[in-house]
């Protein structure tokens, strides 16, 4: 795997991220589509997720707990709005209330992922995650903060 | 001014900052043109003290300058600085999508592995 670009806009609050992979289009899809697989990368090690409901169709819905160091299990959800197996999936991405269901306190990000085959046999992805508003994208970020922002970014990276 | 984005402290301040709807439109005046604390206050339906003490949460976080002009203090944003603040943010972001695809590249390793080589 290889991170050929990047690209972060402060005005429409959106950040970009490409990357290679030395594996058929399909494989990568199915990082998405298997909940098992998902499941491995979705949190850091720290704290593993678990998708509890995993409906990879338009409107489907996503809901997960991840399970951290000291038995926290702070919970998140998705819920499908684009999709276009192996190529194209928009997805809403929010935090949850201990239920399950979306915290309608919380702001949520919208990411959009893209897959294209390039010659070889490498697949690029490429991630867009856009937030709504700097009070939102600093809402995500507050949620983590209170135990330092080096934390911050594995606890957000866990709650996300 | 050089502000260091990268410290727990400015980014608490900055996030501090941000929270508030109207220090967000405060900010979002300020970053358009100079405004005395004075015409700020006639925007908002509380006291000029209170304005007063927006202002120095968004001066404290550096996302604006104040200067005097004769009797009153005039306020501006800092665009620059603003921009990296926002930027700062989506660092963290880029961060943690490097590691989820650093994860994603690990698992297809492995399937190739088991579908290659008898």
């Amino acid at each position: 795997m290889s991170v050929t670009d990047v690209q972060k806009d402060p005005i429409n609050l959106t950040m970009t991220i490409d990357a290679e992979f030395e594996a058929a289009i399909g494989d990568v899809w199915n990082l998405f589509a298997d909940p098992r697989k998902l499941e491995r990368w979705w949190g850091p090690p720290a704290y593993p997720a678990t998708f509890v409901e995993h409906d990879l169709s338009p409107g489907g819905r996503m809901s997960f707990f991840m399970t951290g160091p000291e038995g926290d299990q702070p919970r998140g959800w998705w819920r499908v709005l684009e999709l276009d197996a192996p190529r194209r999936l928009v997805f809403e991405n929010g935090l949850a209330g201990a239920d399950g269901d979306p915290d309608p306190s919380m702001p949520f990000m919208v990411m959009r992922v893209s897959l294209s085959e390039l010659p070889g046999g490498v697949t690029r992805v490429r991630v867009t995650t856009s937030f709504p508003s700097a009070a939102a994208m600093e809402q995500f970020l507050t949620r983590g903060m209170e135990e330092g922002l080096n934390q911050a970014i594995s606890q957000m990276d866990a709650i996300l | 001014m050089v502000v260091d984005t990268k410290t727990p402290e400015s980014a608490d301040l900055i996030f501090h900052a941000l929270s508030d709807a109207t220090r967000r439109d405060i900010l979002l005046r300020c970053l358009e043109g100079e405004y005395s604390v004075s015409t700020l206050a006639s925007y908002y339906p509380m006291s000029f003290a209170a304005v007063q003490k927006h202002v120095a949460v968004l001066e404290k976080a550096h996302l604006v300058t104040k200067r005097r002009r004769g009797r009153e203090q005039m306020v501006r944003g800092d665009v620059v600085v603003a921009i990296e603040q926002t930027l700062a943010v989506l660092e963290q972001f880029e961060t943690m999508w490097r590691s989820r695809l650093d994860r994603m590249g690990q698992i297809l390793r492995e399937t190739t592995t088991q579908g290659g080589v008898p």
